[in-house]
């Protein structure tokens, strides 16, 4: 696992010779590096932060969110009384705490939307035109800009009267229209709020890759008379297909996890609350700490169960993390 | 259309020219779907609280120098301290995520040593756990350190849930011959010398590409500061901003000055760092 074939030039070497260990085949040092008793504890000095973070901040959590899952605490009295798989069964049984789940259908929907258009963007803009960087800039920079002046913006633009209806108006489509006011019409714009928002990493990743390609498959593909649909069709979707399935699963997980526009925007009102919003409600505002930890490791599994299922489909020979 | 490079001539002569209009034209349309929002916005930002109730969303303002609403906006809506609380965060959460990243990245590249692989593992697994699932429950361990309400509860999350730099430092410092921590073991330097002085300074391009990854995700996320630091002295631009729908309620001229306020280093950083912007966020998603 140490050696993974990435560019690193030094492999070759290192596996050879075991890594960075000191004393060199004939350069026997005074004293040697190896037999030296802090050469053990070395690593670890290095990694004593690190790992003292991510075991506090990562699977401590992990580990009382399980607990608490199966307890009836409100996350401020001493007492908590196990209540084994009562949360869970409420969970499943109360349709109205379930019923959150179909809001991320609508996500799931946009980044549909999202993935397509941003294919679309990466594989134009790839050969040259003109304002190419220009463009470029414009479709990513949504990305960068802060959610909460992003909810302010579309709330505005989806204000009765507001920026949308007007534009409207202008090519005579029917004038007011309460964007924000039923479930469907609400759960509809806030999707499209994030299809503005997120395309731009989708196409900034895509044309990354497009653009590893090497340039001599195009040449080759025009020589042979190939259309730009033909050269999309076997060269470029082929080439991408990691990062197209990296950004699937991201998709997924962020769908289900779905929380800052819809609360920036709406606050989780007629019937735009995402699972996360929900969880974030029963856990700091109704002090259902058990329920709200319920709620966040079906939602773990879940996203947990994707990631795994999407492995298994799409073996991506390309990662070696470790 | 003088310059046509020979690829692009090649193209064209087996394109209908309808197809390169429909291209710029769909380029065109996106375009305008991303910024006629922002700019409406600015244009508000611009207008008196008048002109916002009487005109309509696309009127343009009277006046294109009244700055008014972006000084109440900046005085009411403490965005002072705001910036304040949000640069004293980006300051030492990015410098943490800079030394925690490098130096797990340096100790598990370049060290052999027992439960290498458990450390791997956890560090791996960590990955696929996604944050705001977690929160209800690392709110009490933040809790128990009694950190709530202070802004050490968002630079430690920051530094301690980012595995992505541990991972674009890992690849980087593969790509660094260990021959050179070698010579500089003969000449006698010791492990933390090696790190400090040969691998963090060759560490740059790697360490450029996480500030701005993680310097832009800090300034805009809203969640951490939401949850870790109610009350209002501790906003960071993000909560400062999302206050703003409290006392100002439906004065949209002011709300849009906050929200362009906020958008404005962002647009800044962009101009000037665009390309280090890209391959930053192309590999810090695709570790």
């Amino acid at each position: 696992m140490t050696d993974t074939t990435s560019k690193a030039p030094p492999t070759p070497a290192r596996r050879a010779a075991p890594p960075g260990r000191g004393s060199r085949r004939g350069v026997p040092p005074s004293r040697s590096w190896r037999d030296h008793p802090l050469r053990r504890i070395t690593p670890w000095l290095f990694l004593l932060a690190p790992l003292a973070l991510l075991i506090t901040f990562t699977y401590v959590p992990v580990g009382n969110m399980i607990y608490y899952s199966f307890t009836d605490w409100d996350g401020v009295s001493p007492d908590r009384n196990v209540v084994g798989f009562e949360n869970y069964t409420q969970l499943f049984t109360r349709p109205e705490l379930f019923r959150v789940f179909f809001v991320s259908f609508y996500y799931l929907a946009a980044s549909a939307v999202q993935i397509v258009i941003a294919l679309y963007f990466a594989t134009v803009l790839s050969f040259d035109l003109r304002f190419r960087n220009f463009f470029k800039g414009i479709l990513f920079f949504p990305y960068l800009v802060n959610g909460v002046a992003i909810g302010f913006v579309f709330l505005y633009f989806f204000q009765d009267g507001g920026t949308l209806d007007s534009l409207l108006s202008w090519f005579g489509v029917g004038a007011d229209h309460a964007w924000l006011g039923d479930s469907e019409s609400a759960n509809t714009s806030l999707a499209g709020v994030s299809v503005w928002r997120f395309t731009g990493l989708n196409f900034v990743l895509f044309l990354g890759a497009i653009q590893s390609i090497p340039g001599e498959l195009y040449e080759a593909a025009q020589l042979d008379g190939a259309s730009r649909w033909q050269q999309f069709r076997h060269i470029i979707a082929p080439s991408i297909r990691p990062v197209l399935s990296l950004s699937v699963i991201l998709a997924i997980s962020g769908s289900l996890a779905v929380f800052e526009i819809p609360y920036i925007m709406t606050g989780g009102a007629t019937g735009t609350s995402t699972f996360v919003i929900q969880t974030v409600k029963l856990a700091f505002q109704f002090n259902k700490t058990g329920l709200a930890s319920a709620c966040a490791v079906v939602l773990l599994l879940i996203i947990l169960v994707v990631t795994w299922i999407q492995r298994r489909l799409v073996p991506d020979d390309k990662v070696d993390l470790v | 259309m003088t310059t046509l490079t020979t690829d692009e001539r090649s193209t064209l002569r087996k394109r209908p020219r309808i197809g390169t209009a429909l291209t710029y034209l769909s380029l065109v349309v996106a375009s305008l779907v991303v910024l006629v929002p922002l700019v409406v916005v600015f244009l508000t930002s611009l207008k008196s609280s008048r002109e916002v109730s009487d005109g309509g969303a696309l009127s343009l303002p009277d006046d294109w120098l009244n700055f008014s609403n972006y000084a109440t906006a900046f005085n009411d809506g403490e965005m002072l301290r705001a910036f304040g609380n949000t640069a004293f965060i980006l300051l030492f959460s990015i410098t943490g995520t800079v030394l925690i990243g490098s130096m797990t990245a340096y100790a598990i590249d370049r060290f052999e040593f027992r439960m290498k692989k458990t450390v791997m593992a956890l560090f791996l697994i960590a990955t696929l756990v996604p944050g705001v699932t977690t929160q209800v429950a690392t709110f009490q361990v933040v809790n128990s350190f009694g950190l709530v309400d202070s802004r050490w509860a968002p630079i430690l999350l920051y530094m301690g849930t980012d595995i992505v730099s541990i991972y674009i430092f890992l690849q980087f410092i593969r790509s660094i011959p260990t021959s050179l921590d070698e010579a500089a073991r003969l000449d006698g330097a010791n492990t933390f010398t090696i790190y400090r002085k040969i691998i963090f300074p060759l560490l740059k391009p790697a360490i450029a590409t996480v500030v701005i990854v993680k310097g832009i995700t800090t300034y805009n996320d809203f969640y951490i500061p939401f949850l870790y630091m109610p009350s209002e002295d501790k906003g960071t631009i993000s909560t400062a901003l999302f206050r703003f729908k409290g006392p100002f309620g439906a004065h949209w001229e002011a709300i849009s000055a906050g929200a362009i306020l906020v958008i404005l280093p962002t647009l800044l950083i962009f101009l000037f760092l665009q390309r280090y912007i890209y391959n930053g966020f192309a590999q810090g998603a695709t570790k």
